[in-house]
């Protein structure tokens, strides 16, 4: 019986010394391995691992592929769906979503799937070159032309499908990397720069996607110009939610207080952590992090390899925490101190203005609010300090205002999210949006999930329009 | 990639240079920066827009060696050599800019410019000029070599007083002393713009306030991407959190702590240290 055979293990560095190094901390399976668990899959007629996938990826199909030995038809058959494999099987969370539905995991334990799909993407670009895994259907039907702002997950699953249905696509990224939260967010020892991200970057612009740096829409150029005078028929904004939030307690813009944005974007983007890069970064021998999100834990695990001993602080209990299980859980490993049911009331520094501790108070959870979550209450007189160095707040982002304010017909929610229907047409023609430009911040997958319903939309407004 | 087209050094320490970026040159406005990002390892360095040319596709900067970044702009780079980034323009167009007409004809400005924030003081002076509003510059310095954009100033302004602290060029003291006598010689003034190191800012402010005259200031703060993302750049006016990068970089000098904003920016120091040994 397939369902007898238990989960395979996947090999990690050892968390004593991937405490102290930048390498990517899961080795992912070898051939032999990922035959073998995928062989556990017992091929559903309805599969639930499908509909929860934001992007559709054909799971049980890929998988019979690989249980047969064929990695290649495996990767092809994945990118019919997603541009990002190798990315997606990293960091999704697949917990609560294919996995999360997974029928073997109701008696045992599902099928691992993430690193089904990692071990494909990862195994088939090594063998087969960069591009040669994606699914191409050149057409030959005169480009018209579709810019995309941002080069996040959103903006590239969007680009891809579009270059894959014969459209001229142009991507306008702001920074002077693409990848968006990939390349400024998610550290190097979760997802390798060179060896990943660069090389699913490179597979999209095999597809013919152009991607040009350096430029800022709203300030470089607008939406109306790259309509009106550079002749692009159609926009996809997928610019993010980039702007980090503060609490608003008193000592925070004291000196050694960071947005986890701020200290992310140092090492991972800026390479603080190389010794080649002129970068300064600051961390010192303390670190608390502030907040319970996949944002959180990169954070905290980059100052504790940078050397501080680090401490997340968060104000409900671990059950609540937001962050993928994997995380909390190599967190730990790596020693990482959890204060749960704590929350900072002051940031307390010294006569320089620098920090010199987190003034917190205990909770206990009350009630459950609207969310269904049981809200967090302060326990009466039970402040204390935690003495630290550095204090990096990690409490979520929202999205940059810039596009709307220099948009004109462009409506944005109360959140700052731009207004998008369902398929990420937004109130201005010809302009579409989706990911955490529109929702807030999320996840990778849900951003390019909304990137391809967007792509869909854009092929269909321009064939109505031609 | 991003061409340098001139560079030339304007005193011992200060360096111009004028850099092809058609994007920026036709969007520029006064005010407003540029980040740039010299090659792989370098970081990147915001920097205030001393001129653009829409026609040429070229933008000017200024640059002062303080870190390891910018030393190594100004040591490692010559004509000919290319930028790997130049992004912007960023950050909001000076408050003239955004007037309606009958207001701006109304202003009588007063820069206030010191060391290497009398660069970017030109764009504005010049734009003002343009658009038919007389304006008075004071240009400070510590001694007569480290004076910049002298001959540049001359051709906006006929009231142009230079300053120097010791005396060796124009008016002894510094630049908010040139302001006083002036005012006291019977000048008025609708506006102060102040730009400049964070303590000659602030001292502007201060001035100002006593002689009655509103003042903006442009806050060069730390910055790593520009656009709202990090936060680095915080600073607190009238007791409120902005950032210099999207909020900015003119505040109204009245109410930007100064003393916090000097704090924060020596905030790497120490590292800065290290990566000027890298």
């Amino acid at each position: 019986m397939a369902n007898r055979i238990p989960r395979v293990p996947v090999r990690e560095q050892d968390p004593k010394v991937r405490a102290h190094n930048f390498d990517e901390v899961c080795y992912g399976y070898n051939k032999e391995e990922a035959m073998l668990e995928a062989s556990r899959c017992l091929h559903c007629k309805n599969p639930r691992c499908v509909t929860a996938c934001p992007v559709g990826v054909k799971i049980p199909d890929f998988i019979e592929l690989v249980a047969a030995g064929d990695i290649v038809g495996a990767a092809a058959k994945i990118a019919e769906d997603s541009s990002l494999p190798a990315v997606c099987g990293r960091v999704c969370p697949q917990e609560t979503q294919c996995e999360g539905s997974c029928v073997l995991g109701v008696k045992f334990e599902p099928v691992s799937i993430g690193k089904l799909e990692r071990f494909v993407a990862d195994w088939a670009a090594e063998r087969s070159g960069s591009d040669a895994f994606m699914a191409r259907e050149p057409e030959t039907s005169a480009a018209r032309k579709v810019a995309i702002i941002g080069s996040g997950p959103a903006g590239l699953a969007c680009a891809s499908d579009l270059a894959k249905a014969g459209y001229d696509v142009t991507i306008f990224e702001a920074l002077h990397k693409p990848g968006g939260v990939l390349e400024y967010g998610i550290p190097e020892f979760r997802l390798p720069k060179e060896k990943v991200l660069k090389r699913e970057l490179d597979a999209v612009r095999a597809l013919g996607v152009k991607i040009e740096n350096d430029v800022i829409i709203g300030r470089t150029v607008t939406i109306d110009s790259l309509m009106d005078e550079e002749g692009f028929e159609a926009v996809f904004v997928g610019t993010g939610a980039g702007l980090p939030k503060f609490m608003g307690i008193p000592g925070e813009n004291l000196n050694g207080v960071f947005s986890a944005n701020e200290f992310l974007t140092r090492n991972n983007l800026m390479k603080a952590f190389r010794e080649d890069y002129r970068t300064p970064i600051h961390a010192g021998s303390q670190v608390c992090v502030v907040g319970g999100g996949n944002v959180a834990m990169d954070a905290a695990r980059t100052a504790l390899r940078l050397g501080a001993d680090t401490t997340i602080v968060y104000r409900r209990t671990e059950v609540e925490l937001p962050a993928r299980k994997e995380e909390v859980h190599h967190a730990k490993e790596e020693g990482i101190d959890f204060q749960m049911l704590t929350n900072p009331v002051e940031i307390l520094g010294d006569e320089r203005g620098w920090v010199r501790a987190l003034k917190c108070v205990r909770m206990e959870l009350g009630e459950p609010d609207e969310s269904g979550r049981r809200s967090p209450v302060v326990i009466p007189g039970s402040e204390f300090e935690i003495p630290t160095e550095t204090v990096i707040m990690a409490l979520g982002t929202s999205p940059n205002p810039l596009i709307a304010r220099t948009t004109p017909g462009l409506e944005t929610t109360r959140r700052g999210g731009l207004v998008a229907d369902e398929a990420g047409a937004t109130t201005r023609p010809g302009v579409f949006a989706g990911g955490d430009a529109v929702t807030g911040a999320a996840t990778v997958i849900l951003a390019m999930g909304a990137g391809r319903k967007a792509a869909a939309a854009i092929d269909e407004y321009l064939k109505g329009r031609s | 990639m991003f061409k340098i087209l001139e560079k030339n050094m304007l005193n011992p320490t200060i360096c111009k240079m004028v850099v092809e970026a058609p994007r920026i040159a036709k969007a520029a406005l006064p005010g407003q920066f540029l980040i740039v990002r010299a090659d792989e390892p370098g970081e990147r360095i915001p920097l205030t827009i001393s001129d653009y040319d829409r026609t040429a596709g070229t933008v000017t900067i200024v640059i002062q060696p303080i870190g390891a970044s910018t030393r190594a702009m100004v040591e490692g780079f010559e004509a000919g050599d290319s930028f790997a980034d130049v992004a912007g323009p960023l950050g909001n167009p000076s408050e003239f800019v955004r007037m309606p007409e009958e207001e701006l004809k109304a202003q009588r400005v007063v820069f206030i410019a010191g060391g290497l924030g009398t660069a970017p003081v030109y764009p504005q002076a010049k734009w003002l000029h343009e658009h038919g509003v007389p304006v008075d510059v004071i240009i400070g310095a510590r001694t007569k070599d480290l004076l910049i954009y002298e001959e540049e100033f001359k051709s906006v302004t006929d009231n142009l007083y230079m300053c120097t602290d010791d005396g060796s060029y124009g008016f002894k003291g510094v630049g908010t002393a040139r302001l006083e006598a002036l005012v006291a010689e019977g000048k008025t003034y609708t506006q102060c713009v102040a730009i400049g190191p964070m303590i000659m800012m602030k001292f502007s402010a201060l001035t100002c306030k006593k002689l009655g005259i509103p003042i903006w200031v442009s806050m060069n703060t730390l910055m790593v991407d520009g656009t709202g993302m990090c936060g680095a750049c915080r600073l607190s006016v009238g007791g409120v959190t902005k950032f210099a990068c999207v909020d900015g970089p003119e505040f109204d000098g009245y109410l930007v702590d100064f003393d916090e904003a000097m704090r924060r920016s020596a905030q790497y120091k120490a590292e800065e240290g290290l990566a000027n040994g890298k």
